[in-house]
């Protein structure tokens, strides 16, 4: 079976910036995949690219086995895209919007499953209200439920949380996390790396129009990111055997030293107490993605 | 073949429901005017312009007057929303959907001749108590009808996927569209000139689509009618190639 999303060598330049290079991705059925870079990196582009809104200079794009060229009809009935910008058309209500909207896939008897995703993004309150007295957050949630209503199995999501309050932000992932379990394929960009790293189980990153990094979140976390231990010892310094796995150059009677996995702590410890130390704070932080983003971010 | 007639009809539907909803000024509004013209022009020029032999300037100006309203009313309704959409973003809604490049096209440029056509039929019927006025051909009067605001919702779509930023539509609108349209023979018949400015007026498309029109009323007209229906019916042509082909290419609408 082919993949949900198949990226082949695709190029993509805007007068004399390059904005993607021969970029190869395979996004699997039912997979919620993250696409990670800082700005300018070509995120945007690629979903572009997916999306048909835009022509590869070169490689090709299929979506769920059609091209997005070739066969754009069913590729664009296989996807459903939440634009990066809160854009919506002033002229109609959220209902009218939905309607609209699944009437340009042809579903002109769609109200049931309008009603269902109105409901699950808590927008029936405003199904008649105007697009424009909607506030930023409720405009977010009916971008969201355009992409949704025509049932594509494959979802992108342009940084859907940004500008967003905390409160609609979980709700959003909560969400999209049903939508994932109900066997949809997402594929989401985000400046919010917890979230990518609690949501996603594969994560790209994008660096200057490149894919640097693309591997499970597992193992990013392993391969680019160490446990840290950071110890407070009063008036007391680091034993020179300890000096190797400084994370940085310790002050102030702290020190944050990087460890390999959690066996390692016990051979800290009795380093410590072989040394006659005496430790008055301890604490043991997890690595985490953004950890990760930064050293990959500064290695390429 | 995936025909998605469904979504060519939503997409029309949603153009017609975009003017309807501001029907004050997409409709009423250039029906006042025309009559405003009516009644200033008819006043002034009734009995002091030579038009057509037994016929009345008022008479005559009428069918010119409808014709102009729709005529600018097509180009407003396609370029003001493809302009808007886009400037706005809101035009990708339309583009992620499985529309082909022919349903697009038609899709707005029906909607385009539906507002040409309501506001033209408006200008007639609300002129009509004014003067009265013959309807010697009436087949020929929806064709020229349908034709012209065909030609200007295609024109009016041409420009609002040029265009950048309203200021461009507005241009187009003023420097090309309403003098083109004043020059083409709305307030006058060109027989009515000197020869070079009759000759000059002949280069106009807009007036075989004015004089065509006129012809349905009173069964007379300046040029052939059929010579009219050919040179709008290939510019229509000519226009909507060009436009189908930038659709295709996605010039200005895809990046």
């Amino acid at each position: 079976m082919r993949p949900a999303i198949e990226v082949r060598g695709v190029s993509k330049a805007y007068g004399t910036v390059q904005a993607l290079s021969a970029i190869d991705l395979d996004v699997a059925h039912g997979e919620f995949f993250a696409l990670l870079g800082p700005n300018g990196a070509g995120k945007t582009t690629l979903i572009s690219l997916i999306a048909g809104l835009a022509k590869a200079d070169a490689g090709s794009v299929r979506v769920m086995g059609h091209h997005v060229v070739a066969d754009y009809q069913q590729a664009r009935r296989s996807l459903g895209v939440v634009p990066q910008e809160l854009v919506f058309d002033p002229f109609f209500s959220v209902r009218e919007t939905l309607r609209l909207q699944s009437g340009y896939y042809g579903l002109r008897r769609n109200d049931n499953w309008i009603d269902e995703i109105l409901e699950r993004l808590d927008l029936v309150p405003k199904a008649d209200a105007n697009m424009r007295s909607l506030s930023g957050g409720m405009k977010r949630r009916v971008l969201v439920a355009q992409a949704l209503v025509h049932k594509p199995p494959v979802i992108i999501l342009d940084e859907p949380t940004a500008g967003v309050d905390v409160d609609l932000r979980q709700g959003l992932w909560e969400f999209i996390r049903r939508l994932n379990e109900e066997g949809h394929t997402i594929v989401l960009t985000t400046h919010y790396l917890e979230e990518a790293e609690s949501l996603c189980t594969r994560i790209g990153m994008l660096k200057q129009g490149r894919m640097v990094v693309l591997d499970s979140t597992e193992n990013l976390l392993k391969r680019f990111s160490a446990l840290k231990l950071r110890l407070r010892m009063v008036g007391e310094s680091l034993p020179d055997s300890l000096q190797p796995l400084l994370a940085a150059p310790g002050s102030n009677g702290e020190w944050v030293l990087a460890l390999r996995d959690y066996a390692q702590v016990e051979e800290v410890l009795a380093e410590l107490r072989r040394c006659h130390r005496e430790i008055a704070g301890m604490e043991l932080t997890q690595p985490d993605l953004e950890e990760v983003f930064m050293s990959i971010m500064r290695g390429y | 073949m995936d025909t998605n007639l469904g979504g060519f009809l939503t997409l029309f539907y949603k153009e017609i429901l975009r003017f309807r909803k501001v029907a004050f000024q997409t409709v009423l509004a250039p029906i006042l005017t025309a009559i405003l013209y009516l009644l200033i022009f008819s006043h002034v020029l009734e009995g002091r312009v030579q038009v057509y032999p037994g016929v009345a300037y008022g008479s005559f100006l009428i069918p010119g007057l409808a014709m102009m309203s729709l005529l600018q009313n097509s180009f407003a309704n396609t370029s003001s929303s493809i302009a808007q959409s886009k400037i706005t973003g809101n035009i990708v809604f339309v583009l992620l959907t499985p529309l082909t490049h022919s349903q697009f096209y038609l899709a707005y440029v029906l909607a385009a001749c539906a507002r040409g056509l309501l506001v033209g039929s408006g200008v007639l019927l609300a002129t009509s108590p004014f003067v009265s006025i013959p309807l010697a051909q009436p087949v020929w009067v929806f064709l020229f009808a349908f034709l012209g605001s065909a030609m200007l919702g295609t024109l009016g779509l041409l420009c609002g996927i040029w265009a950048e930023k309203f200021d461009q539509i507005a241009a187009f609108q003023n420097f090309i569209i309403i003098p083109l349209t004043f020059l083409s023979g709305v307030f006058y018949s060109i027989h009515s000139l000197p020869d070079v400015w009759q000759q000059a007026s002949k280069l106009n498309p807009f007036f075989y689509m004015i004089d065509g029109f006129r012809y349905g009323f009173f069964g007379v007209s300046d040029v052939s009618p059929h010579s009219s229906l050919v040179i709008v019916g290939g510019a229509l042509l000519a226009l909507s190639f060009v436009t189908l082909l930038l659709i295709r290419r996605g010039y200005k609408l895809r990046a």
